[in-house]
């Protein structure tokens, strides 16, 4: 089998607190084919964006500390690489689009100085091939008249718009991966719906491969071939996109399904998910969704449990997984 | 033209208008106006959830606040339970205000982070000087009670609590004054998509345990159509269609509407892959000089010469029984059109 284009594999991460050590990410493992798209689910605190944060690199030392596994783009270790290959990965290879375009755009610069700068930074280009790649990025994301508009500062531009002007910089030396930290959180639906489109677009006609990282599940359904779930610093579930709504095996994803209102037919009251996400460190050996769970039986709450398969591609942690995938979910009831 | 059906409304909304001055200039002369909210008329109905919903821009906040005198309104009327909110006078305001009460967006920015949750309802009961001292002790326990929270909890400060917690501290606040009439503007937004479900099974249940009416608001269509009976769209400041929550979603009769009920995600990666998205052109114009004539015809597929230059009025094109309005001069073929392209609406 050849090498994938990005293999994440048992990847911890730990940050130092005043409380002691908190554990963010615990053995995550994952891995993108050229032109894929993965979608990581959770809510506030599960550890979604710091496994963003250190594929990149990026999670900040101290506090934050790699506590083990590996990330390989292409093969290449990217853990522990020195920072100058690093820097050499990040914008050429593998790019980041945030969530709040105002305060990752430079309010003091014009959004031709910003794109250019990241242009001549990577690609070494003429003056002249700056400003020309810069007004090709800004049609090719949708921006109208980018020529005359190169000169206006990110003030100028619509939220939408600024939106589309990250991922034009996240774009600018055409990366392999493209990873999106809820880029369509702050936007309103219409312009979420324009987002989506154009990420999608872009992904067919440049051929790149995308994680998407969202609290969302009902963004990612029409976006994603595949989709892993955190809760508490976990991987969950993962599951490519249909199985994952067809059958979903963790009560936290069934949990969070049922959280939905339905969009058709009668009315239904909503099931909501007792309790709220953990903070700070989970106990190593419970599950860490037992306090939440329904399923909780009491061997949740005296072993942890690992990822194992309930299907093809497939995987669960829980000590119920069969049980609770042949359970009947809301999507079946409902249809 | 309102929207009645015989039965008397418990708030009445006619032509409020709400501008922000634009001022420019040393000398800060006003030169044109933010019209925020352009002419409004809404009824909510004793016992229903009235849903608001739009962009951001849209108008549902300054509207929202503009009911309740939070802000001045710059003309029309609101009419609550009988009495003109906009006529009040400061001592009527503080007899009206205690029935009707708001439960804000973000509960960390709306509680007090020095109160305790305790502290934070007993001031609302002194503040509108209800019961006596042990009577209003008592209360608070009942109150925390009420929403889900253990009252011996009531002696720990904000940040000791979740985001759901708080936020149903803030429904406690709220419903000290035993309100009637409650806004939820965008309450749960700020929140985890699992507490979600649990605030808005609590509204659910508040109302049908106190009698409350509400107009909620939110971005999030699917959670509107959940909990309201009726749901009304707001575009630049105006109502482009009310109508019954299930008329709304499955027969839309603004081309708004349906642009951004085909924007709605469907949690389902089947049903999804088949849908079409009705992308909107560009980004809502600058409220403060709004398009002519009808103010949506420059993002509108349907648009022809007369939306160029003439206002669109709201007309009912429901049943009697179920009023459902419309500003379109198109809405037949919007009507129509949804009816035929299955695949757009969520």
């Amino acid at each position: 089998m050849s090498v994938p284009l990005l293999e994440v594999s048992g990847l911890a991460v730990g940050f130092d607190s005043d409380d002691g050590p908190v554990h963010a990410v615990n053995d995550i493992s994952f891995t993108l084919e050229e032109g894929e798209a993965l979608a990581i689910v959770g809510e506030s605190g599960s550890g979604k964006s710091v496994t963003a944060l250190s594929i990149m690199g990026l999670v900040p030392r101290p506090p934050g500390r790699i506590d083990g596994g590996s990330v390989r783009f292409r093969g290449r270790e990217l853990l522990g690489a020195p920072e100058r290959e690093l820097r050499r990965v990040r914008g050429r290879e593998i790019a980041m689009v945030y969530q709040d375009p105002m305060s990752s755009l430079n309010p003091g610069l014009t959004i031709g100085r910003q794109l250019g700068d990241v242009i001549s930074h990577h690609l070494g280009l003429e003056r002249r091939e700056v400003a020309e790649r810069a007004i090709e990025l800004l049609t090719l994301v949708g921006i109208p008249n980018a020529a005359g508009r190169l000169g206006d500062h990110p003030h100028q531009f619509s939220g939408g718009q600024r939106q589309r002007i990250l991922i034009a910089l996240a774009l600018s030396c055409d990366p392999a991966v493209l990873i999106a930290d809820e880029p369509t959180t702050a936007l309103d639906v219409t312009v979420q719906a324009q987002i989506i489109e154009l990420v999608k677009g872009l992904r067919e006609r440049l051929g790149m491969a995308i994680i998407w990282i969202t609290h969302d599940l009902g963004v990612v359904a029409g976006l994603v071939d595949k989709v892993a779930v955190m809760y508490g610093g976990y991987a969950v579930e993962q599951a490519p996109v249909r199985e994952l709504f067809a059958r979903p095996s963790h009560p936290y994803t069934v949990g969070l399904l049922r959280s939905l209102p339905t969009l058709g037919g009668e009315r239904r009251r909503l099931t909501p998910i007792p309790g709220s996400p953990p903070h700070g460190a989970p106990r190593i050996d419970a599950c860490p969704f037992a306090p939440r769970c329904d399923w909780v039986i009491e061997r949740c709450r005296q072993e942890f449990p690992e990822l194992a398969a309930v299907g093809c591609e497939h995987g669960a942690a829980c000590h119920r997984r069969d049980e609770v995938r042949d359970a009947p979910t809301i999507v079946d009831a409902a249809s | 033209m309102t929207v009645s059906d015989g039965q008397p409304a418990l708030l009445e909304v006619r032509d409020l208008v709400k501008h922000f001055p634009v001022r420019r200039g040393v000398l800060r002369r006003t030169v044109g106006a933010v019209r925020a909210v352009d002419g409004i008329d809404l009824d909510v109905r004793p016992g229903e959830t009235l849903g608001l919903v739009g962009e951001s821009g849209s108008g549902k906040s300054t509207a929202a606040r503009t009911i309740l005198r939070l802000l001045e309104p710059s003309g029309g009327s609101v009419v609550f339970d009988g009495e003109d909110v906009t006529k009040a006078d400061s001592k009527a305001l503080r007899a009206l205000r205690p029935r009707m009460q708001m439960v804000f967006q973000d509960p960390y920015a709306s509680l007090n982070p020095r109160m305790t949750a305790g502290s934070t309802v007993l001031e609302a009961l002194k503040t509108n000087r209800i019961g006596s001292a042990a009577q209003r002790r008592r209360r608070v326990g009942e109150l925390l009670e009420l929403v889900g929270l253990d009252p011996d909890l009531q002696n720990r400060y904000p940040h000791e609590f979740s985001g759901g917690q708080r936020q149903r501290i803030g429904i406690a606040r709220a419903l000290a004054t035993e309100p009637r009439f409650v806004i939820a503007d965008e309450a749960i937004s700020a929140l985890d998509v699992s507490i979600q479900a649990q605030i808005v099974n609590l509204l659910d249940d508040l109302k049908a345990e106190l009698g409350l009416t509400y107009l909620f608001i939110s971005h999030d269509l699917s959670m509107v159509r959940h909990i309201s009976d009726r749901t009304a769209v707001l575009y630049l400041g105006k109502v482009a269609e009310l109508g019954s929550s299930q008329d709304v979603w499955e027969r839309p009769l603004h081309p708004y509407t349906l642009a951004l009920l085909s924007a709605v995600p469907v949690p389902d990666p089947v049903r999804e892959s088949g849908r079409e998205r009705l992308v909107l052109p560009g980004d809502p114009p600058d409220p403060a000089d709004p398009p002519s004539g009808c103010r949506f015809h420059t993002r509108c597929a349907f648009a022809t010469d007369v939306c160029r230059t003439d206002e669109p009025s709201l007309r009912d094109l429901g049943t009697p029984r179920a009023p459902h309005v419309v500003a379109c001069h198109h809405a037949e073929r919007v009507r129509r059109a949804g009816a035929n392209a299955k695949e757009v609406l969520p």
